[in-house]
């Protein structure tokens, strides 16, 4: 047995530390020369290999099977130079990473040069100040960016998601009371019924609306007969979102309203529905970007107006996804930057929905 | 004097529960009323349209018999029409965007639960949540704009390597001088691309939500074996998720289906049942819908909405599979799908 | 090397795979260590010899837990985790580049606090999971004697034997932290590390354990972090007490053998915490 090792005595707190130098902490793994070199030596041969063999044993043409080609050649390579020195294991965890890295660059390339393209494709439209303050009426297809604008799609999109919110936020807050709070015995029924309709593809609200609306009960398209296909689609997304939201709030507090005397209405609005402010506008930003984004509903249910209409209930209303499908199947150029404008527009907007969204769930965790 | 209970005598009889009257207040007989109403009236509202859809089968089956289901023409002009090559054509565009989306997906989302570095994860968590969130029209313009050229050359690649593959033919000659592009556009194949380009966010988000969630104890527990990051992922990560990643494949699925913006711009239409991928022209339900909702007469509106629900009914079929797996696994009950 | 009849499996199958398989010894050498810009622990060198038990002992938050994590290197693992100072297995250091941190944790196990078996495996493919996921190769044969030999050292085996296929998740809780005992040892380490391994059990799962610990002594060399006193009276051969003042760094205030550090300490902080006078 060792004899007692004692250390020295620890300096009080506050007192100056030892004449020994402070500690400093080291570098711990990470990848280190022979590795990288390995990395770059596949990258290296596998190039000049496939660059040889590419035209002539396999006479392919085309930068994309080149790219592809290589990256074969180079993940083998990469294989076979690890596996010299290291373990089998090392090398299947080496070559796994790899590929999942290739696979999140494919991935985020593709999304990327969506949002890029967009706007790049747009750009010529954007500058414009008219494409903000005019609309198209009276502008021919093959006029110069410089007359005319989407106008009346921004207005139509806000005119019918506002009204779109208005129906189905409180309609989509209370089936989520409904389900939570109250809890009756047909929730189970609501709730499984809601969540299969949040699977209801866009377009067939639309034809609902169309037909029992336009069809059967003679209303006129426009921008009301959107909105409430809109509703259709966001309502279930809403209520489905805000139930989460309203479950999470903790169950005592409830328990310590009611044993104050409140009564359940009290206590749902006065302490459960503010506990969930946060949940709740993240619910409605998510039904929101869903609605915003609806091409083929309004397409049924508003028509299509090339001027500025800011009336919902008479006459076609545009919005920005409606005019930006229809823009660019027209076949000219002039217009079709103007349909890419729109889109960036569009894009522009659920960012920032997004961003609010974010805000508000951080604001939230903060102030906990 | 005892005061234990004395149960031995023939008088003693067990404890019954007793009527409470809860002696609600009017304020809260209003508001269960209320809240009542409003469940019911969504419950109506939701549950009607797919009656309501289900329901206009009589008016069509009575007009055009059960031809319907398997003709494949839709000649509105003399009124015969069947949409066997239709539903044929929304299966197989949905086939094809899963089978591009979910390794994709499967790959980014394991990436960024396990492979990215701090700050860059939180950055690409946000991306790919915002990327689910963006309208499909805006992926459908891409697609048509910047992506379809180029992948047209996949396509020839895939006719002249693969064509002998049935469903990989197409009829017309890849290795021509110059060789009919338009052949190769519009077809399944470049729409089940443009189609997984919205569904790879949607299932990536969902993916890396359950791997998030993988207990910190199993993952520890085999590195503390020596395992690899890869060992560990395979042994702990992948089998716990695996509920969420079928989950999120099938819900993303039931997306594909009822795509409808980014299919209309990109096919053109054609009613023959088709299973070569590759060759232009094919139509899937809800461009079937939107393209021809304008000049339907009456019985022909009533076609077009059993055909909606024939989507529908495939759509909910396949959400009710995906909220089975998902409720079943062990990432279940902490997904929001 | 043939493989001869079941009871001297494990002695063959350390020879067979050419790993020493003796206990090794374990020096720590002015190990410091921080999260982030939070300094946890201040210069803490301590010697663990073979074929012991070493125990730490000392209120929570003093980096008890945090210094156990260093001997395997998994202290890295947390993103902002940052040490200095030299971890000696057998006099090499463990953090030097030319060692494979998989290797390291193969030499040395951990068993933790709360029990976690892999529960999509059976009992059977959790002992043998860390074989598969460090790549070592056991022929069919070889596999349930290797079980069975693992399971009877962590003594689950009478326990379990009729349902090897059954899910490692449908055990109790000291089935389950033995279950993990199991499968530390059948990659056959040199060191073992326990983090409070009973804190979660009962008193019978946790007396099992013990002279589970016990009975491992001379193959293994442990080191054990406990709260409780009398278990690290009663399981260990060499104690450290660990202790960390209001705002400061945690480390060392005195080690030796655990008679010693008990029944007389030379540091009245240890022999106020031995007597309970603070927890």
């Amino acid at each position: 047995m060792s004899a007692t090792q004692q250390m020295p005595a620890m300096p009080a707190p506050g007192s100056v530390s030892e004449a020994q130098t402070p500690p400093v902490p080291r570098r711990v793994s990470g990848r280190d020369v022979d590795e990288w070199f390995a990395l770059a030596g596949s990258g290296v041969g596998s190039l000049a290999l496939v660059w040889v063999l590419y035209e002539n044993l396999l006479a392919l043409s085309g930068t994309l099977g080149f790219i592809l080609c290589w990256y074969a050649a180079f993940l083998l390579t990469y294989a076979g130079v690890l596996s010299v020195a290291h373990p089998w294991t090392v090398v299947k965890d080496r070559v796994a990473s790899s590929l999942f890295l290739s696979g999140a660059v494919v991935v985020g390339a593709g999304l990327l040069s969506t949002v890029v393209y967009t706007f790049v494709r747009g750009m010529a439209a954007l500058v414009h100040i008219n494409f903000y303050t005019q609309d198209m009426a009276g502008v021919g297809p093959t006029a110069p960016l410089t007359q005319g604008g989407v106008l009346m799609a921004i207005a139509g999109t806000l005119i019918e998601i506002g009204i779109a919110i208005a129906i189905s936020l409180p309609l989509g807050v209370a089936t989520a009371v409904y389900m939570t709070e109250v809890r009756g015995r047909l929730s189970k029924v609501v709730r499984t019924v809601v969540e299969a309709m949040t699977a209801l593809p866009e377009i067939l609200a639309g034809l609902f609306v169309y037909v029992v609306l336009i069809v059967r009960l003679g209303y006129p398209r426009t921008g009301f007969a959107a909105a409430v296909a809109i509703s259709v689609t966001m309502i279930p997304i809403i209520a489905r979102s805000s139930e989460v939201a309203l479950r999470v709030v903790p169950g005592g507090l409830r328990e310590a309203s009611l044993a104050l005397g409140s009564s359940q209405w009290q206590t749902v609005r006065r302490v459960v529905l503010p506990t969930a402010k946060a949940g709740l506008a993240t619910a409605l930003i998510l039904g929101v970007a869903r609605g915003v984004g609806e091409t083929a509903a309004v397409l049924i249910t508003s028509g299509a107006s090339t001027y500025l209409n800011l009336n919902p209930f008479q006459d076609p209303m545009n919005s920005l996804p409606l005019f930006a499908f229809n823009a660019v199947r027209s076949g000219q150029d002039l217009y079709i930057t103007r349909g890419f404008g729109a889109a960036a527009i569009l894009l522009v907007l659920v960012l920032t929905l997004f961003v609010i969204m974010r805000l508000l769930a951080r604001g939230q965790v903060r102030s906990r | 004097m005892t005061l234990a209970l004395d149960l031995s005598g023939p008088q003693a009889t067990p404890p019954v529960p007793r009527e409470i009257d809860p002696g609600l207040p009017t304020g809260d007989r209003v508001f269960h009323g209320a809240a009542r109403t409003v469940g019911v009236f969504v419950l109506v509202l939701t549950g009607s349209i797919g009656l309501f859809l289900g329901l206009q089968s009589i008016p069509t089956f009575q007009h055009y018999g059960l031809n319907f289901l398997t003709r494949s023409e839709w000649q509105p002009a003399i009124d015969q029409i069947g949409i066997s090559a239709v539903v044929l054509g929304t299966i197989e565009v949905a086939v094809v965007a899963l089978f591009v989306s979910f390794p994709l997906a499967l790959l980014t989302a394991v990436y960024i639960s396990e492979y990215a570095p701090g700050r860059l994860k939180s950055m690409l968590v946000s991306a790919v949540d915002l990327m689910a969130a963006v309208p499909p029209i805006i992926y459908g313009l891409w697609a048509v704009f910047l992506f379809q050229p180029h992948i047209i050359y996949v396509a020839r690649w895939l006719h002249t390597y693969l064509g002998w593959l049935p469903f990989l033919h197409v009829n017309t000659d890849p290795h021509a001088a110059v060789w009919e592009q338009s052949r190769y556009t519009s077809s399944v194949f470049v729409a089940g691309l443009a189609v997984s380009l919205m569904t790879i966010p949607l299932g990536c988000a969902i993916m890396r939500g359950v791997f998030a969630q993988a207990p910190i104890g199993e993952r520890e527990a085999a590195l503390a074996l020596g395992a690899t990051k890869w060992g560990m992922v395979r042994t702990v990560v992948l089998p716990f998720g695996r509920g969420g990643v079928i989950g999120g494949t099938m819900l993303s699925l039931g997306r594909a289906l009822g795509e409808t913006a980014a299919v209309l711009l990109i096919i053109s239409p054609a009613f023959d049942l088709k299973f070569r991928i590759l060759e232009a022209g094919t139509e899937t339900i809800s461009a079937l819908i939107a393209g021809n909702f304008g000049d339907a007469s009456a019985t022909q509106l009533s076609a077009l909405l059993s055909a909606g629900f024939i989507l529908f009914v495939m759509t909910l079929c396949v959400n009710t599979v995906a909220a089975i797996f998902v409720n079943r696994s062990r990432s279940g009950a902490a997904t929001e799908i | 090397m043939s493989v001869l009849a079941s009871e001297s499996t494990t002695v063959d199958l350390r020879a067979a795979t050419g790993v020493a398989g003796a206990p090794a010894q374990l020096d720590a050498v002015e190990v410091s260590a921080w999260f982030g810009t939070n300094f946890v622990l201040d210069r803490v060198s301590l010697s663990m010899p073979a074929a012991t038990v070493t125990a730490l002992i000392g209120p929570s938050g003093c980096g008890k837990s945090t210094f156990l994590r260093i001997l395997n290197r998994l202290h890295e693992s947390v993103p902002s985790a940052q040490l200095a100072g030299k971890v000696l297995l057998d006099g090499e250091d463990i953090y030097d580049p030319g060692h494979r941190v998989t290797q390291t944790r193969k030499r040395i196990g951990m068993v933790f606090q709360k029990p976690n078996p892999f529960p999509t495996m059976s009992i059977a493919d959790n002992v043998l999971a860390g074989l598969k996921l460090t790549g070592t190769k056991v022929n069919k044969s070889e596999r349930s004697q290797l079980v069975e030999s693992c399971l009877t050292r962590a003594g689950l085996w009478s326990e379990v034997r009729d349902r090897l296929g059954d899910h490692g998740g449908a055990l109790s809780g000291g089935q389950q932290q033995r279950l993990c005992i199991a499968r530390s040892l059948a990659v056959d380490p040199d060191v073992l590390l326990m983090d409070e391994p009973c804190s979660a059990l009962d008193p019978t799962s946790t007396r099992r354990i013990e002279e589970t610990i016990s009975e491992l002594r001379s193959e293994v060399t442990i080191v054990i972090v406990t709260h409780n006193m009398q278990q690290a009276h009663r399981v260990s051969q060499q104690s450290a007490f660990f202790l960390a003042a209001q705002g400061c760094p945690g480390g060392i205030v005195e080690a030796g053998p655990t008679e010693q550090i008990f029944n007389d300490p030379v540091d009245t902080r240890t022999a106020d915490y031995v007597h309970g006078r603070f927890g």
